[in-house]
């Protein structure tokens, strides 16, 4: 057997098992939110990597948190409806405003505008309608009195770290399956030139729009996760720029091009803003942001690959220097 | 029945006019953002983020060294002009030739270092100069005095620039270089130089869009977030690069959210304007004033 797949064999029991044996709350806590997190980075990066670079993803990913939020405490939907309801409405709204973006060859730069504009809206939507969202001061889903698990509301730490390890497997198979699709070739020779691209049969359209949906219901469904897990959501944790700008800097940290680079990214991103918090207590307001930019800045002017990206791109050219001589 | 008329008439020519005014300082914000875009080809993602550092500086200058105002707008326009120029110098230059999306996203970082920055060196306080100017009643219309400034002096800026661009040796290289950056580098023009001044001077109508803003609106580390997004959108239906379409289209959005907001609240407005975006996409994808080819 492939020594590769034993070791994610190997690493993938080591995750399950470790709550079994390890039940410190607040690290278990933790790792959930890497977790949770990874997989909505996994979501951008699966976009990002073949040059869509969106910063809608913050809309997405508030869309998933509010709806199911929102269908819960007015009309009573259990999330495991609720959930799917949330990607559906992200999905349609990625397909509303990516079709004519992608009809239109509305690329590079425009995109990265429109998609823009579309998570700033998002959160004016969710603010607009405080009177059902509770607008900046953010929302939290009703207690359940009946079954936890129609609610989707564990206390238990250890469940949730079971259900959020399941979603990021879930999320790295799918990336891993994009990865070795047909789509894949396709997106990269669009991302060389959408002309040349569209002359050899593929079709732009479709192409785009499928990649954005599939990233688009993902994201979605970590925001509603993150929704359910946490227990309270604000305007400004699940939507908006700079949600969807921390995605684009953690994924750029990690790596866009390598499927555990997002994870990597979530790891560092989520590690610094709880040693600031911790160490520096309330006087860390918004020095953890202060970070991340620069280190976004200092990343995309000299690292671009991200940390694990150049790791295995050096590791690959070391292996491959003793054959060459 | 006819009272009612009445008033609605007087309401919708007042939300008409203030649409007007508020465009006047869009586009100037536009007219920024598209410079920079057309010269460099580079979009500052953290232009807004700019404003509001601006925003910052009128009131330190006003409120708390009690310089006037008319003496802390130049001061102002100089420091956002010297803060283009130092994000050009630092960020965009080293970056000039990767790929478009990553001098982009680089500004992304920028703008969380502006936002966070003024967390902790401002606190998130609301804050406002202190300033009230008086309302001109006209009829039985009421606009204030601050909106009629800032659009007189949004139109000033935007001819000054204009000026500058066709009438000085520095402008007409600045026009040259944004249609043919290759060339012009043979020509005997030093790209770097200009775009340093492109940079200095997209910063400065930053400042004064600031100098403007903070008449109308209290200023804290998040309210660039408040016109950003729009600012971005005229840039993209007006064609970005294209400095009519911007104008044109600025005052089309600023009457969706002056109109948008005379029926509902303002955010709806800025939703409206989101919806109208799209539908134009479908219309006309390459910006209001494309040429069909």
């Amino acid at each position: 057997m492939n020594p590769r797949y034993l070791a994610w064999a190997a690493g993938i029991a080591a995750l399950i098992a470790l709550p079994f044996v390890y039940r410190d709350p607040y690290h278990l806590h933790i790792l959930v939110l890497i977790l949770i997190w990874s997989f909505a980075y996994t979501s951008w990066s699966i976009m990002g990597r073949f040059g869509l670079v969106s910063l809608g993803h913050g809309g997405f990913m508030g869309v998933g948190a509010y709806v199911t939020a929102l269908l819960w405490n007015h009309l009573g939907v259990s999330p495991w409806i609720g959930i799917p309801v949330s990607m559906l409405a992200a999905g349609v709204l990625a397909l509303v405003v990516a079709y004519p973006c992608f009809r239109f060859r509305i690329t590079g730069h425009y995109f990265v505008l429109v998609t823009l504009a579309l998570s700033g809206i998002v959160l004016q939507v969710i603010t607009a309608t405080r009177d059902y969202t509770g607008g900046s001061l953010g929302y939290t889903p009703n207690r359940t009195r009946g079954s936890a698990l129609l609610a989707l509301q564990f206390d238990d730490k250890a469940t949730w770290y079971l259900i959020a390890l399941f979603v990021w497997l879930t999320g790295l198979l799918i990336w891993r399956w994009v990865d070795r699709s047909m789509s894949r070739y396709a997106m990269e020779a669009i991302s060389e030139d959408e002309d040349a691209a569209a002359a050899a049969g593929v079709n732009v359209t479709a192409e785009k729009l499928k990649i954005t949906l599939i990233s688009a219901l993902m994201t979605a469904l970590a925001g509603a996760l993150y929704c359910q897990y946490q227990m309270f959501i604000s305007p400004d944790t699940v939507s908006g720029i700079s949600v969807s700008l921390q995605m684009v800097f953690a994924v750029i940290v990690g790596g866009v091009y390598v499927s555990l680079g997002p994870t990597v990214g979530a790891i560092i991103t989520i590690l610094l803003a709880e040693i600031l918090r911790i160490g520096f207590g309330t006087k860390a307001v918004g020095w953890d942001n202060l970070v991340y930019g620069v280190l976004l800045v200092l990343f995309i002017i000299f690292l671009p690959k991200g940390i694990l990206g150049s790791v295995i791109a050096r590791l690959k050219t070391q292996r491959k220097m003793p054959q060459r001589s | 029945m006819q009272a009612f008329l009445d008033i609605f008439d007087i309401y919708l020519l007042e939300a008409v006019v203030n649409g007007i005014l508020l465009g006047g300082v869009l586009a100037l914000l536009a007219l920024g953002l598209n410079l920079i875009f057309g010269v460099i080809d580079v979009t500052w993602i953290c232009y807004a983020e700019l404003v509001m550092i601006g925003m910052y500086g009128m009131y330190y200058l006003v409120q708390v060294f009690g310089v006037p105002y008319w003496a802390a707008a130049p001061l102002t326009i100089l420091l956002v002009a010297a803060l283009g120029a130092a994000l050009h110098y630092i960020v965009i230059a080293p970056l000039l030739t990767a790929p478009p999306i990553n001098q982009l996203l680089a500004t992304g970082g920028v703008l969380f270092i502006l936002q966070s920055f003024a967390t902790v060196a401002f606190g998130i306080d609301f804050r406002n100069l202190g300033i009230r100017l008086p309302v001109l009643a006209f009829g039985e219309m009421h606009f204030s005095y601050a909106r009629l400034l800032s659009f007189a002096a949004a139109l000033i800026g935007m001819v000054a620039v204009y000026l500058f661009m066709t009438r000085t040796f520095t402008g007409t290289a600045i026009r040259a270089i944004s249609q043919d950056r290759q060339i012009m580098s043979l020509m005997g023009v030093d790209t770097r130089r200009i775009y340093l001044i492109t940079s200095a001077l997209g910063g400065a109508l930053a400042g004064l869009a600031a100098c403007l803003l903070v008449l109308q609106y209290d200023v804290h580390p998040f309210v660039g977030l408040s016109f950003g997004p729009i600012t971005f959108l005229i840039c993209v239906l007006g064609g970005l690069g294209n400095f009519v379409g911007g104008f044109i289209a600025a005052f089309v959005f600023a009457e969706i959210i002056s109109l948008g907001g005379l029926f509902s609240d303002l955010e709806w407005g800025y939703v409206l304007a989101f919806a109208f975006f799209i539908v134009m996409m479908f219309i006309r994808p390459a910006g209001l004033l494309a040429r069909r080819t």
